[in-house]
């Protein structure tokens, strides 16, 4: 592994007492009771968020109103091993449709025993937001986008 | 698996580092002003600031004497340290929603 790797990855990994078929289903058929609710980019609550389980379908939030915010593409779909989603949300929580620009995350199961996984998940690739971060920079000045940040990573810090 | 510089999520796993960096992202501001409102002296601050500047989480700009530290909008750092709170949060949701017993899924 390479420090350039180490540096442009966040990894996490649970263990969960169930088989992998299940293991699987549930992250991709009860995502929305996974994805931590208060990550909202929607002017609105959120009524609920759909994966779509399937090779270049996606993944979004449909708020109260009826109206969606897209924030991932299914990029591989293969049960029960392993399933990849683009992030097009750019680091300042606003949604990136320069796909150049997202990074991605692949979940993978692993069966440790016939009733037992392990979820190892890597959201890679971090440095493709930098992209012309340097000009966005200059012309938010650190103001805009932050308030909103701040209330999620509150929210997420206070756990 | 070896850290090779600060890391932003250990960086914010110390309390009083985390109450600075919350204090800095509602605004940018200076050392005093930090020291005023927390309960620890200013030079404390000014070694966590550091640290924080160190991960990648705030920058720093001059303003007449002082320096000004606002949250760092470019920082992977930052980025990762975001994204490892979420993922992590979302997998804890996940090993408890896969572990309930079928007939209490909703």
């Amino acid at each position: 592994m390479t420090t350039q790797a180490q540096d442009t990855s966040v990894r996490t990994q649970t263990v969960v007492d169930v088989p992998i078929d299940r293991a699987f289903a549930v992250f991709t058929e009860q995502f929305d009771s996974i994805k931590p609710r208060e990550h909202n980019m929607l002017g609105v609550d959120i009524a609920e968020t759909v994966f779509e389980p399937r090779e270049g379908g996606r993944i979004y939030d449909r708020g109260v109103d009826g109206s969606e915010c897209h924030w991932a593409r299914v990029l591989a779909y293969e049960p029960p091993d392993r399933v990849v989603f683009s992030w097009d949300i750019s680091p300042r929580w606003q949604i990136e449709t320069d796909h150049a620009k997202t990074s991605e995350v692949e979940v993978r199961f692993i069966s440790e025993t016939p009733d037992r996984t392990r979820v190892e998940l890597e959201h890679r690739r971090l440095d493709r937001h930098g992209d012309g971060w340097e000009s966005e920079r200059d012309g938010v000045g650190g103001e805009g986008g932050w308030p909103l940040y701040l209330q999620r990573f509150s929210e997420l810090a206070k756990d | 698996m070896a850290t090779y510089r600060t890391d932003g999520w250990i960086a914010l796993g110390d309390p009083t580092r985390r109450a600075i960096f919350e204090r800095i992202a509602e605004r940018p501001q200076a050392v005093g002003e930090l020291a005023r409102e927390l309960p620890v002296s200013r030079p404390a601050v000014s070694q966590h600031l550091r640290v924080l500047k160190e991960a990648g989480l705030v920058s720093d700009r001059p303003d007449g004497t002082r320096r000004i530290y606002q949250l760092d909008p470019a920082g992977l750092e930052s980025l990762r340290a975001q994204l490892d709170r979420f993922w992590t949060r979302a997998l804890a949701n996940y090993k408890a929603v896969a572990e309930q017993r079928p007939e209490e899924v909703s």
